[in-house]
């Protein structure tokens, strides 16, 4: 097998909500204030071949945008190893590491929050090649030109402000800018979420083309599981803070395993099911800070057994390619 | 159909900017029915919200209806004082908003806020306005009422704050709900709950629903007849079937072929070209013109007139897809 342009091995992202002063005191004066932690993602593993589409979705709190924050390197993981290129990522030095840096980019949910408002779009765009020394500073309008165009938006506008922009425009700049370091994976978190359907069509079929022309690698987030189905090759499920399921997406959305993949997949609304019955699973996703022992979906499951309580079910194959941590497999 | 709970007649909202008049809705006129379930759909901008808004007597400055008429069980809403319509608000139409966080006062109990608006409307002691509010969150599967009214709207998840909304909105069993897009800031399986819930409590109370959404397949699940809003105006509307199968405007159309389960996967989306148009500078003709690929000169210079095609079908196009409904 060759090497995987990133993987992530058994990664661990806690957040840690330290003690305030106050709280110090109530300590101190014999009160039992403990530090609260959060752990985002727990125990992580995945690899992304070079051109593939891996689609992550999961409900809000599942910790799939940590995820990938830690692929692009915005987040250093608690514990566990990312591997770009087969090089580990927290080891690299000095121009390695900014050459990493700008080789995996990420784009975002909400452009207006991710553009810096009083740029024009040529400098938004313009400014880490330039930084990066990718582009030399006579070339640079011509360089911003030619992005502009990639991304299917008119070069005139370069003088522009982020706020003179539709949103599907915004999200335009933001890909360009993205583009503009030259990077062969993209990292989008919910990047289509903002957008209307018609709007959201193009940028997607814009991803696409771009996969196409520039041989790029994608890790798609969404909690549209429609859009993912569309665009990923393969998709992770990911529930607080854990992958329960990953499978190619044929596989995953014909034969899901997990059985909170398939309350996921039954309520999905589809323009072609009509006036139908919703049948929601029971309650919802519950709090990181404490979750569940065992399997953290046995409070919700139909199925759960005292196994799940205690016992923390592995990622497994139920067939090729298809992996499962559910204890019904066993 | 039964007797019509709302009845809207041209209505025209406008709103005068700076800049000109936007006319986010322009001349609208739709009937809904008692416990009919209907779908208003539209992209940001069609003035879907606006719509919602105005029959409430919501649609703030610099927005001010000018022009048509809202009738609720007869009785004309526009041009009423505020005095007037607060005996309507709540009690005949009822409205649940896209974030719940602006529905619930952050600052009282939740039993506060239900107790309030409950003697609001009904002279009642404060005792059986708290056992009123109770059943009510047991209605919208809150577990522990007793607990859940004695907490802040932050003790509460999303979804959950979005319950509390609609049992405040079911309080009095209205006529109308009118709902704007409640479960888009949610999770899926939260939103299939919702959608249970708002089912369940029509059919329960035969109390009528207008949800206003982007999203068609909410729309497929939930309603029975979907209007299509464009820059203003209703463009098509029809049975839920009839539409989502057969749709006769260009715009409906090209929405429903950009949803991505409407695609073949892994290949280019149908995608309609271009973004919806500035409200502040529509011309004579067709607003979708620039974006429809049937559109010709006739298009350009002259707006087609909501033109009926069968019973409760109808779309202002002058190239409709008749075609593809004669088909059917």
């Amino acid at each position: 097998m060759t090497t995987p342009i990133v993987a992530l091995d058994k990664i661990d992202k806690r957040f840690t909500k330290r003690l305030d002063v106050a709280e110090k005191l109530v300590n101190l004066m014999g009160g039992r204030r403990r530090e609260q932690t959060v752990h985002a993602v727990d125990d992580v593993s995945l690899a992304i071949a070079e051109g593939e589409v891996v689609g992550l979705v999961g409900e809000s709190g599942c910790g799939k945008s940590t995820l990938g924050r830690i692929v692009a390197g915005i987040h250093p993981p608690s514990g566990g190893a990312l591997t770009y290129r087969g090089r580990a990522v927290g080891e690299l030095k000095g121009e390695e590491a900014r050459a990493f840096a700008t080789k995996v980019q990420m784009i975002f949910q909400d452009p207006m929050s991710s553009l810096n408002p009083r740029f024009r779009v040529r400098d938004i765009i313009g400014e880490a090649p330039r930084v990066h020394g990718q582009v030399a500073a006579a070339d640079l309008d011509d360089y911003v030109d030619r992005m502009l165009l990639r991304v299917g938006l008119d070069p005139s506008y370069k003088r522009r402000y982020p706020h003179q922009f539709s949103g599907g425009q915004r999200q335009r700049i933001g890909i360009a800018r993205a583009l503009a370091v030259k990077p062969d994976f993209l990292v989008c978190d919910e990047a289509v979420a903002a957008l209307d359907v018609s709007i959201q069509a193009q940028v997607l079929n814009l991803f696409m083309e771009l996969r196409e022309d520039l041989g790029l690698t994608y890790l798609f987030i969404s909690h549209d599981l429609g859009v993912v189905e569309h665009l990923a090759d393969r998709v992770a499920v990911m529930y607080l803070g854990r992958i329960v399921e990953m499978a190619d997406t044929e596989s995953l959305f014909e034969r899901p395993n997990h059985p909170y993949t398939q309350a996921l997949l039954a309520e999905i609304p589809r323009i072609d099911a009509r006036k139908r019955r919703f049948q929601p699973i029971k309650g919802e996703i519950p709090s990181p800070i404490d979750p569940p022992s065992g399997c953290h979906f046995h409070p919700r499951c139909p199925h759960a057994m005292d196994r799940c309580r205690v016992e923390r079910p592995s990622l497994k194959p139920v067939e090729s390619g298809h992996l499962s941590a559910c204890h019904l497999n066993a | 159909m039964s007797a019509a709970v709302l009845e809207v007649r041209d209505l025209q909202t406008h709103f005068f900017t700076k800049a000109g008049i936007a006319r986010a809705v322009d001349g609208v006129s739709f009937t809904i029915g008692k416990g009919e379930l209907v779908g208003l759909v539209g992209e940001s901008g069609s003035g879907k919200t606006v719509t919602g808004f105005s029959i409430l007597g919501l649609a703030d400055p610099p927005g001010r209806i000018v022009g048509g008429s809202i009738t609720i069980g007869g009785a004309e809403l526009v041009g009423r004082s505020e005095e007037k319509l607060r005996p309507i608000r709540g009690r005949k139409i009822a409205m649940i908003f896209q974030d719940p966080m602006m529905t619930l006062n952050p600052v009282l109990r939740i039993d506060a806020q239900m107790i309030e608006t409950i003697k609001a409307h009904e002279d009642v002691s404060a005792d059986a306005a708290r056992e009123r509010a109770r059943a009510a969150l047991g209605k919208v599967g809150i577990a522990s009422p007793d607990e859940r009214l004695a907490a802040y709207p932050h003790q509460f998840s999303g979804g959950m704050r979005q319950r509390v909304a609609i049992a405040i909105a079911m309080l009095f069993e209205p006529e109308l709900i009118i709902a704007d897009e409640p479960t888009t800031a949610l999770d899926v399986t939260i939103q299939a709950q919702i959608l249970h819930e708002m089912q369940k409590l029509c059919a329960d109370s035969g109390t009528a629903l207008l949800w206003i959404t982007h999203d068609l397949a909410v729309i497929a699940g939930l309603a029975d007849r979907i209007l299509v809003m464009y820059a203003g105006r209703i463009v098509e509307e029809g049975p839920v079937d009839d539409v989502l199968d057969h749709p006769l405007h260009p715009y409906t159309k090209g929405l429903i072929g950009s949803v991505p389960s409407q695609n073949v996967r892994g290949r280019p989306l149908a995608q309609i070209p271009g973004m919806t148009p500035s409200l502040l500078h529509l011309g004579t003709g067709c607003a979708f013109a620039a974006r429809c690929p049937r559109a010709d000169a006739l298009c350009r210079s002259e707006a087609p007139a909501l033109t009926s095609h069968g019973p409760d079908r109808a779309s202002r196009c002058h190239h409709p897809h008749l075609d593809v409904a004669a088909a059917s």
